[in-house]
């Protein structure tokens, strides 16, 4: 698995097409085991993955949990919704 | 009451006071998520209409709790979170609608055991999730929040008690719910 935020990024002014990625935010309310839950279902993360990114959000208030295109996101946004994690994409 | 496994599915005994409580809770989730108003814009987009797609903008929600449950994709892009929140806003509330409809449906009248297979158990899960969104964000709660921190007839401390015990019992119905081991999703995926 690799994080979008090592995504190799070109140095020249090159036009390339920068992945969007779904942001989790931290929240007060969601439990950790809950969020942890909730990104294994999602995406199929095993239980070490989905926790090392619960314990990120936790931590340092949000990380990304998946990339793609903008409209995968926007899905996967969706679905983060549904499940109550708060979730928002961005262009990385 | 505490969730245990039950085959492939869950069950709990509740006595007659959670049932009402939990179904009050439930009631509370339809009534903030029920259907946005009709659109009143006048321009409405027959087409759209007729394919199911709303024509008229969603507005943000004034109430918190509202917009706690059904919060904006974008941070930073006014636009795209109102397109966003066209296209999602009546499917999201809908999903809602049909977790809290789940939990009415299946709370043993007056207390009792109750058996749920596992899309009913993950239709609770969203639940009480839902529920605890909803009491947490109107109580303003915060990681450190602690029920004693009130005295004991602080209109917050019995809220606070029972919001503690939704994630109570959310834990115990997490538990149960080994979640299934997918495939790790590997670059790029």
């Amino acid at each position: 698995m690799t994080a979008p935020a090592e995504v190799e990024r070109p140095d020249t002014e090159e036009i390339v097409d920068r992945p969007w990625v779904t942001i989790v935010w931290n929240d007060p309310v969601n439990l950790m085991t809950y969020v942890t839950h909730v990104l294994m279902e999602l995406f199929g993360y095993s239980r070490d993955k989905a926790t090392e990114l619960m314990l990120q959000v936790h931590h340092e208030g949000r990380a990304v949990v998946s990339n793609g295109s903008r409209e995968q996101m926007e899905a996967d946004v969706a679905r983060c919704h549904a499940k109550g994690l708060w979730a928002t994409l961005a262009q990385d | 009451m505490r969730f245990t496994r039950h085959r492939g599915g869950v069950r709990a005994d509740l006595e007659a006071v959670e049932v009402q409580v939990l179904a009050q809770l439930a009631n509370e989730i339809l009534a903030i998520v029920e259907p946005a108003g009709p659109s009143d814009d006048a321009s409405e987009d027959p087409l759209a209409t007729l394919v199911g797609l709303p024509s008229g903008d969603v507005p943000v929600p004034d109430d918190p709790v509202l917009r706690r449950l059904l919060p904006d994709a974008y941070r930073d892009d006014e636009g795209a979170a109102a397109d966003f929140r066209r296209y999602t806003d009546s499917e999201l509330r809908a999903a809602k609608r049909g977790q809290a409809t789940v939990v009415l449906g299946t709370l043993p009248e007056g207390g009792g055991q109750m058996r749920l297979d596992r899309d009913q158990a993950d239709a609770w899960l969203g639940a009480l999730n839902d529920m605890r969104l909803a009491l947490g964000t109107s109580l303003d709660v915060t990681e450190e929040t602690d029920p004693e921190d009130y005295a004991e007839d602080h209109p917050a401390r019995q809220a606070l008690e029972i919001y503690g015990w939704l994630g109570w019992l959310q834990e115990s119905l997490l538990s149960c719910l080994d979640p299934r081991l997918g495939s790790e999703r590997g670059p790029g995926a």
